[in-house]
């Protein structure tokens, strides 16, 4: 039997990003459509602009008061980062001090997700009453808080649902539990984690946003409500679209971390060497 | 020493009353090679977990080198292949090659020419950087396979380590097998469904018959040192699988045992 080391998948970087874009063609092109339908549909039936506003005129209110909108959005941004990384990172501490100790976790999971049905976002202004509200920090906890329940049941999850076989493998081996969990447990947790926090990353910057309403001055959030109460829908919607652009960017952020860490998944490797 | 003493072992699993083996008795003798067959379900993979001290047997005692099992395993006293080949799709072919040899403490270097050297004995050179989903079932079979090679144990428990692959590697491993059995004077536990694979390979074959799992008979097979090709075309050959046949039929299975096992179930 003669043994043929397959060609690894050579790939330039170049023909990598081509196909990358060919896979993101038919999105933009719906985009773009969607876009169109919007600015032409407004122009055919007459909507008022407090109803929608057209494409246009957002981009070009997004344009003039880039500098303002940046300015609410880094104050925003800052919100949902903290919030993201202090939610995120409890939940992960918390999910593995559970997984350590099975009763405690099989003991608190039913209150967790009974916590986790709380709406949230109502403790808000109680927040603001919590801690200093002129600082960032009532908001950052409305966000954290947000992050902290699905980061913490799915990283649970992951760290308890390695393969038996797996586990015997560690034991042939006269590994201990701190062993399999370095070497078991968190691999098998880790893609679990990552879908979390990326969930996490959208609960962040709605915490963030809605948190600002109840007084974050020069925040998106407060440019929002404040151009909606003086009729100024098109920076409403420049906001809304900042808003967009830094939830995207939070997302992006954190897949990129994922395809980094979890090249080895083979779920995540269907296409791509094809 | 006796390597394996095991005596009156009972498993039984709660779950469905199962009593998966009853009142074993075995010792196995430093060297030997023992196959262990038998039909599907008569026990065998737990057996060589109980010895393993992966589970505790319900009555009995095993002693592994003369200590208790669990003693045993603490001490890195045996390798041990899986029914699956359980590899970690987090690790490349090397790394998990190497998991045995990272745990024992083996510096990078140690580790990398170990593993080049099993890459080698199971002729998988050039899929070190591979991960396991990307190899085909036997070759991922052969991977869990130089792993537990790697660390050189004293007692090797394989569970059908070659029941995945083709006839003509399996005849090659066997011969890599029984070459790496002799030169590291290894003492092996071996699971096969195959009776001329565990006549050809085997010092002793333990036959186990099933619900509950016992041992029904054992036949040594005294053929010459080193077994070759010509060995399987030595009339005393046949003989032991005839010998084996018979009593495999005895507890009702043939050559397939698990076929006619599971259409009685
Ligand atoms: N974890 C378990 N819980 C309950 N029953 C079990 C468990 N493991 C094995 N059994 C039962 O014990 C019996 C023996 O199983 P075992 O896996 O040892 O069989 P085997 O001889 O290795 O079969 P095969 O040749 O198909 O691999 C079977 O009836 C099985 O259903
Ligand atoms: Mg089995």
């Amino acid at each position: 039997m003669t043994v043929v080391a397959e060609p690894t998948p050579s790939g330039t970087v170049l023909a990598t990003v081509r196909t990358r874009l060919v896979d993101w063609i038919p999105a933009i092109v719906v985009f773009c459509a969607g876009i169109a339908v919007w600015q032409l549909s407004i122009e055919i039936f007459n909507i008022q602009k407090f109803l929608l506003p057209k494409p246009g005129a957002i981009i070009s209110a997004f344009w003039t008061q880039r500098g303002a909108l940046w300015r609410a959005g880094w104050l925003t941004l800052k919100e949902a980062l903290g919030g993201f990384a202090l939610g995120s990172a409890a939940g992960i501490l918390v999910a593995t001090v559970l997984a350590r100790f099975r009763r405690l976790g099989e003991a608190l999971m039913p209150i967790a997700i009974a916590a986790n049905a709380v709406p949230i976002i109502a403790f808000s202004p109680i927040f603001n009453a919590w801690f200093d509200p002129l600082s960032s920090k009532p908001r950052m906890a409305t966000a954290g808080v947000l992050c902290f329940f699905p980061v913490m049941v799915n990283t649970l999850r992951g760290l308890t649902s390695v393969r038996p076989a797996q586990v015997e493998l560690m034991r042939s081996y006269a590994g201990g539990e701190l062993q399999i969990f370095r070497r078991v447990r968190i691999p098998t947790a880790l893609p679990f984690v990552f879908s979390a926090l990326k969930v996490a990353t959208v609960l962040a910057m709605i915490g963030a946003i809605v948190a600002d309403y109840f007084g974050s001055f020069g925040s998106l959030g407060i440019t929002i409500k404040n151009s909606v109460a003086l009729f100024d829908f098109e920076t409403a919607w420049a906001a809304i679209l900042m808003a967009s652009i830094l939830g995207v960017l939070m997302y992006v952020a954190v897949s990129l971390v994922e395809r980094i860490v979890l090249q080895w998944d083979p779920t995540r490797q269907e296409r791509g060497t094809a | 020493m006796t390597v394996v003493a095991i005596s009156g072992v009972t498993k039984t699993f709660p779950k469905g009353h199962v009593t998966a083996l009853q009142e074993i008795d075995l010792q196995i003798e430093p060297g030997e090679f023992v196959s262990l067959i038998g039909p599907s379900g008569c026990g065998k993979s737990t057996l060589l977990r109980v010895i393993g001290d992966l589970t505790a047997p319900s009555a009995g005692t095993v002693e592994v080198n003369g200590k208790s099992a669990h003693h045993a395993r603490l001490d890195h006293d045996y390798g041990m292949v899986f029914q699956d080949s359980v590899l970690f799709d987090w690790r490349t072919v090397a790394k998990n090659i190497g998991l045995p040899l990272e745990m024992l403490g083996f510096d990078r270097s140690r580790r990398k020419q170990r593993v080049d050297e099993m890459l080698q004995l199971v002729e998988l050179q050039g899929f070190g950087d591979h991960h396991p989903w990307q190899l085909s079932g036997g070759m991922q079979m052969r991977v869990a396979i130089a792993r537990a090679l790697a660390f050189e144990p004293a007692l090797l428990l394989m569970d059908e380590p070659f029941g995945a692959l083709d006839e003509m590697t399996r005849e090659r491993l066997n011969i890599e097998l029984l070459d790496i059995w002799r030169r590291m004077s290894s003492t092996i536990v071996f699971v096969t469904h195959s009776i001329s694979e565990a006549v050809f390979l085997s010092t002793k074959v333990v036959v186990m018959s099933p619900r509950p799992g016992r041992v029904a008979g054992t036949v040594d097979i005294d053929l010459p040192q080193p077994r070759s090709g010509d060995t399987r075309e030595d009339p005393r050959f046949f003989q032991k699988v005839t010998e084996v046949r018979e009593l495999l039929r005895g507890v009702g299975a043939d050559e397939h045992g698990s076929v006619l096992a599971e259409e009685r179930a």
